[in-house]
């Protein structure tokens, strides 16, 4: 397997040299390896979750949707938890490294877990007759992407760098400590309100459906990664010209001033 | 930094006091949410009868995004918040202070919004101890709250669009808690309320606890 994807990432990178050396490419060796590896575990996933691994003798079909739905939302959590500890090691570090990563990792977390949500829906159809039901995962799950779009909105609004670092450090920190609330919460609410809620996975999943969940999760992990690290990367060349920008446009702004001031004297 | 907090208190109650913004506008809002949801569900179904205790921390919910838009507006004019920097004032004590004038307004109003659902609702208030225990642990959680996302957004051009969306989610448990301890209140059987204000009372605690510690990181340079 690994012969392959040796093969695979020459492949790639023949086809791509310029693009590695051109300015502004935020892809490199480390993330052409992790991106062919998630290629191969969709590959996987896709083989095994749609093909070999068996019908759910309840379920059926339908059961295949928990190989994206479950990763989906398990790493799109994940994602959070990792933008709250970018938040922490920013406001103890100071650098924009730890504000762009907490920031990207949000992103790919709100995306994923929205897909997560969406796959639940679809998988409750038919197997609950409704698309949405108010069990307490997926209500805060639902309720923790909102909060995670006022994070991204905090994050958009323009400031000084520093100031906007740090208020979006905090706001990351806040954010997180408020998902665990309402989980509880909801799950209070429901337990009232609908006393026997049907587990969503089964816990007795064993053989090759564990194993398509299991490549679920690896599939989505390193798709995260792969987004992830590209999403930083982005968000620091975005600082960059807007550096530049602002540069370029005093020293502009400078030229144009000599210019009009020697036309004054002459 | 209860000295401070005190001094922010009073300065924003005077404030009110003599502007008369919370009592002339948000609190005819309040009666006016009470009245809008009368009409989008039918009073003669008895639904309102049983969504009374919701509809009421939803209309306080309303209000308290009006209100700390109304707190912040106050310090965004003038430099204030350049003012207020170099006071010397304590972050923690400005914070409390804010949440604190916040808190005395809510309840104001909570008052009136109460005598509105007795009157328009026909609710009945049978236990009165249950009612302002939740209702204050609930206040003082909407109240930390609000102060310190209202703090997240303030001075922002984006603030009014931006609070709601960071706010609302994020007090949903106080709605839920506060919601379920009303509707047992209202309906006699108060034994089944009192545990949500457990969770009323760690939502007010985590709040103000974050607010004291964040307050004066989000205040500078800001």
């Amino acid at each position: 397997m690994t012969q392959t994807l040796g093969d695979e990432g020459v492949a790639t990178g023949d086809a791509a040299p310029a693009e590695a050396i051109a300015p502004g490419s935020t892809a490199s060796r480390g993330t052409r390896v992790v991106g062919l590896l998630a290629l191969a575990a969709w590959g996987l996933l896709l083989l095994y979750g749609l093909v070999i691994s068996p019908n759910d003798v309840l379920q059926e079909e339908s059961v295949r949707l928990f190989y994206i739905h479950v990763p989906g939302a398990t790493v799109g959590m994940l994602a959070f938890a990792f933008t709250a500890f970018g938040s922490a090691m920013y406001l103890w570090r100071r650098t924009a490294f730890w504000d762009l990563a907490a920031g990207a990792s949000a992103e790919i977390g709100v995306v994923f877990l929205t897909l997560g949500l969406i796959a639940g829906g679809l998988w409750g159809e038919p197997t609950w007759g409704e698309y949405w039901v108010w069990d307490a995962r997926g209500t805060s799950s639902a309720l923790a992407v909102v909060l995670y779009l006022g994070y991204l909105a905090v994050r958009r609004i323009p400031s000084a760098p520093e100031v906007r670092r740090k208020r979006s450090a905090i706001a990351g920190l806040i954010v997180f400590i408020d998902v665990p609330i309402v989980h509880f919460s909801v799950e209070w609410w429901n337990t009232v309100h609908q006393p026997a809620t049907i587990s969503r996975l089964d816990p007795t999943i064993e053989g090759l459906m564990l194993f398509a969940y299991f490549l679920g999760m690896v599939a989505f992990s390193l798709t995260y990664w792969w987004l992830v690290i590209h999403r930083f990367r982005v968000g620091w060349l975005q600082e960059q010209v807007d550096e530049r920008s602002l540069s370029d446009a005093i020293d502009l702004r400078r030229a144009e001033s000599d210019g009009s001031s020697t036309e004054v004297t002459s | 930094m209860f000295r401070d907090a005190l001094l922010v208190l009073n300065k924003d109650l005077r404030v009110e006091a003599r502007s008369r913004i919370a009592l002339n506008q948000i609190l005819p809002f309040a009666l006016l949410v009470l009245f809008l949801f009368a009409f989008a569900l039918d009073p003669s179904r008895g639904v309102l009868e049983r969504a009374t205790a919701g509809l009421f921390w939803l209309a306080v919910l309303f209000c308290v995004v009006l209100g700390v838009g109304r707190a912040f507006a106050l310090e965004s004019g003038d430099g204030v918040i350049d003012a207020l920097r170099l006071s010397g004032l304590d972050p923690a004590g400005l914070f409390l202070g804010k949440a604190g004038a916040l808190f005395v307004q809510l309840v104001a109003l909570e008052l009136v919004l109460t005598l509105g659902v007795v009157v328009f609702y026909g609710a009945a208030l049978h236990s009165v101890a249950l009612l302002l225990v939740a209702g204050l642990l609930a206040t003082a959680g909407l109240a930390a709250a609000g102060t310190l996302y209202g703090a997240l957004a303030a001075g922002l051009r984006v603030r009014e669009t931006l609070l709601p969306l960071l706010f609302l989610p994020a007090v949903v448990p106080v709605l839920i808690g506060a919601t379920r301890a009303y509707e047992s209140a209202l309906a006699d059987q108060s034994g089944e309320g009192w545990p949500w204000c457990n969770l009323l009372a760690v939502f007010a605690a985590v709040y103000v606890g974050t607010g004291v510690l964040a307050f004066g990181p989000l205040m500078e340079e800001t």
